[in-house]
């Protein structure tokens, strides 16, 4: 029994500085992986409502405003919807095909997150081949997407399945060439060796001094561009949301599906937005490490850094109060203010929680990460209230003639400027 | 009779290019029901992958007879049937409808009468062209236009509903003027709407205009000659965008249009942009025409001196409008009785829609979806 304790306890340890999977510690990737799982789950769930209220916001309307205050319990209302809805199949599908795609498609998303760092110890494991692992299993969804649209055995669904598989092969070629160009910069180190794994990525951000994104201004900017414009493409949301056109296809490849199935397909859709916002962050944008480290530099600034988590939170539940104050006073309300006031109580206790110096130090690169990837959650949204759609041939133009040529073109470069660095400035 | 050089030669749906079956060619029914068809067309796509081979409309899923009802109805009564066939631009309807059986009874509406018609027939216009932007750029995926243009429709439906009651079948006309004296701040009301809308046409344009995947998707879609406009009878912006100068309002002024002084915008490409550019045009010119009107309206009667039980001497006639969408003709028969012996409407969506074929050949799937949209047909007008 002792044993067990101690093995437990042998990774709270605070000078384990390493991921439960590579410290071999199989209870503690277990409760990691739960943990990332429902982390991701209530991501998808936040995502949802906000992606209803800022794009409600931008488009002159409210967005969800009934159930529950501000129609915060509006995502799981849906939730309920879709689990309690009747499960079609079409009679001409292909059953066996058509059960498993929305299995596949889930199944790459979530995987993937096996290998994101929220922090240098706070991630399921270390692979030495980490991004590889990530554009890998994160391109297995394409798969998942055919097999939808082939089971469905319907036009639109197959239209759009071919539409989407194209699209998504043909950008993870320039995304490819965009991640080397990250890589490559990795290797300008004393030993000039680079690394595959994603904590070894953010860690060379770290002993570089400089996020990639500002690596060799602009070349570091240009690859990060193509990459937050494949990122795009490939998981399918506007402005190259053919695949699911609902203009012209309807759903596309998910159009037969209903209830638990098509819930599958949108949290997979959500979970790889996520996915790739978060290869986005690790490579350019310095992963879990706190902004402005050169700048604003020293013991005070870390301790001013160290307590924003706890004010975002404090101020997310102020806002929560300044809503509760403004509510209808009209006793039809009365359950939605309650309710306002009561998440916003919650939110201030998390508030303070995170105020707690033991807490605020495990939690800090956790917190810039996610607050990383939420700024290209918030992006997606703004591109989804902005652009029209492109056009299937002008989309593949895109991919194959202006982005590959791009990340080719970015990719030399920077392999000449960092060959030129090493052998004429740092001799 | 075709012109063998006029790329119509080659619309006959019956000799395909290629034989029926063939493995790389897809038939696809796009409709009645569909999200991006404008409410009960259906569409028959032959593709070839992406590309289309031709399509062929089948349409009637909204017939109701108007046409044949107005043949059981006295004119009066059939006056807010005509509201029913666009319903998007119903003064219009109404305005043609009352202007043609005026012509067959030799009455004329007197002038204030006429001011106020201009003025809400083209706020029609404006909500018409509004309805149309917000649901052509959703259809291209721009969701956000829908939603800007719909709030500034409000405004011109609060202006109807003060006025008659009603915001979309407003049954605004009667035959001989008007049954409505306008309300008190009418003129106020108008006024502020125009200048709380001129803005509101920069900022769709802002939205629009110079959007680079906008640009992409609309350049050289659907493009149409001026010379196939006309062989095929289509008329409104559709045609006006292939460079032909044609606008009812001017060529035949009805009501007191030519009292007015507005320019008819034009385009050269014939082109799904030139087609936006040019209803967007529209919309300031319409802006111009209120904005002359309201501040004119003469004093005196509403509505002209008409007999309670109409009987038209036996004749025929035919007038056509200016709708928003087209020319809005009718052709009215009488027999000398109450009831016309004929009413023959010929609207304008029906017939740009036969330009669907000839604009969608070639292009992509997306594209049918832009070219329909940009065609802005009303179902209820096609099908009538």
């Amino acid at each position: 029994m002792g044993q067990i304790i101690q093995y437990i306890q042998s990774y709270l340890d605070p000078n384990v500085k390493v991921t439960p999977g590579a410290a071999g510690n199989m209870f503690w990737v277990l409760v990691y992986i739960l943990l990332v799982f429902v982390g991701l789950s209530v991501a998808v769930i936040a995502m949802n409502w906000l992606e209803r209220k800022i794009l409600a916001h931008m488009q002159v309307r409210l967005g969800p405003m009934r159930v529950g205050p501000h129609g915060l319990l509006q995502p799981i209302a849906d939730a309920l919807k879709l689990l309690l809805k009747e499960d079609i199949m079409p009679a001409e599908a292909d059953g066996l095909i058509f059960w498993v795609a929305p299995f596949v498609v889930v199944l790459a998303a979530f995987t993937v997150f096996v290998v994101v760092p929220f922090g240098p110890a706070h991630a399921i494991t270390d692979m030495n081949i980490g991004i590889l692992f990530m554009l890998g299993v994160s391109s297995l969804s394409v798969l998942g997407i055919v097999m939808a649209g082939w089971a469905s055995n319907s036009h639109y669904p197959l239209i759009g399945a071919l539409r989407s598989s194209a699209q998504m092969v043909s950008y993870e070629v320039a995304m490819g060439l965009a991640v080397v160009s990250a890589i490559l910069m990795t290797s300008l180190n004393a030993e000039g060796t680079g690394t595959l794994s994603m904590i070894g990525i953010v860690q060379a951000q770290q002993a570089q001094h400089e996020w990639f994104v500002f690596k060799f201004f602009p070349l570091g900017l240009i690859a990060f561009f193509i990459f937050a414009v494949a990122m795009v493409a490939e998981t399918n949301r506007a402005p190259f949301d053919l695949a699911e056109a609902e203009s012209e296809l309807t759903a596309g490849f998910h159009t037969e599906y209903s209830g638990f199935r098509w819930s599958l397909f949108f949290l997979a859709e959500y979970s790889a937005m996520i996915a790739v916002s978060s290869i986005a962050v690790t490579l350019w944008l310095g992963g879990w490490l706190r902004p402005f480290p050169n700048l604003l530099s020293g013991h005070t600034w870390d301790q001013i850094f160290a307590v924003v988590p706890g004010v975002t939170f404090l101020f997310l539940a102020g806002m929560c109060f300044f809503n509760t104050a403004r509510m209808p006073k009209h006793p039809l309300f009365r359950i939605q203010t309650i309710g306002l006031a009561v998440f916003g109580v919650i939110l201030a206790l998390i508030g303070l929680f995170l105020f707690i110096p033991a807490v605020s130090m495990r939690i800090q690169d956790i917190f810039w990460f996610s607050a990383k990837v939420a700024g290209f959650m918030y992006l997606y949204i703004w591109y989804r209230g902005t652009f029209p759609r492109y056009r299937f041939d002008q989309l593949m133009k895109m991919g194959w003639k202006v982005l590959l040529p791009m990340g080719l073109g970015v990719l030399i470069l920077t392999a000449t400027v960092a060959l030129l660095q090493e052998k004429l400035w740092n001799p | 009779m075709t012109d063998p050089n006029s790329s119509l030669s080659h619309l006959d749906l019956d000799t395909p290019e290629k034989p029926f079956l063939d493995a790389n060619e897809l038939v696809i029914n796009m409709g009645p029901q569909h999200p991006a068809t404008h409410g009960v067309l259906r569409v028959i796509l032959r593709l070839d992958g992406e590309k289309v081979l031709g399509l062929e409309c089948v349409i009637g899923y909204l017939h109701r007879g108007v046409e044949k009802i107005g043949e059981n109805r006295t004119y009066t009564m059939f006056n807010p049937y005509v509201d029913r066939m666009d319903y998007v631009a119903a003064v219009s309807n109404g305005l043609g409808y009352c202007e043609t059986v005026e012509k067959l009874l030799n009455v004329e509406a007197p002038p204030r009468a006429q001011y106020v018609r201009v003025i809400l027939t083209e706020l029609n216009r404006l909500a018409s062209h509004q309805l149309w932007l917000g649901t052509h750029a959703l259809d291209i995926g721009a969701i956000t236009p829908l939603f800007y243009t719909f709030r500034d429709r409000e405004e011109i439906l609060k202006i109807f509903e003060k006025y008659c009651g009603a915001r979309l079948t407003t049954h605004a006309f009667r035959i001989g003027g008007l049954q409505y004296e306008t309300y008190a701040g009418f003129e106020r009301d108008v006024k502020n709407f125009l200048d709380f809308f001129r803005p509101k046409i920069d900022e769709y344009e802002e939205l629009l205009t110079t959007n680079r995947i906008w640009l992409e998707r609309t350049k050289n879609v659907g493009k149409i000659s001026g010379q196939d406009c006309i062989a095929l009878g289509v008329t409104g912006p559709v045609l006006r965008a292939s460079g032909v100068k044609w606008d009812l309002r001017k060529a035949q002024p009805y009501a007191n249009y030519k009292n007015f002084d507005f320019d008819i915008p034009t385009g050269q490409n014939g082109d799904t942009y030139d087609r936006y550019l040019v209803r967007m045009a529209e919309m300031r010119q319409s802006v111009r025409i209120i904005e002359q009107a309201i501040g004119g309206i003469p004093e005196g009667p509403i509505i002209a001196k008409v007999p309670k039980v109409m009987k038209p001497a036996v004749g025929e006639v035919y007038h056509s409008i200016e709708a928003p969408k087209g020319e809005l003709g009718y052709f009215i028969v009488s027999d000398g009785s109450t009831q016309p012996y004929r009413v023959r409407v010929r609207p304008p969506s029906f017939v740009n829609l036969q330009a669907l074929d000839l604009m969608c050949r070639g292009q992509l799937v997306a594209d049918v979806i832009a070219v329909i949209g940009t065609l802005d047909i009303v179902l209820g007008e096609v099908d009538r």
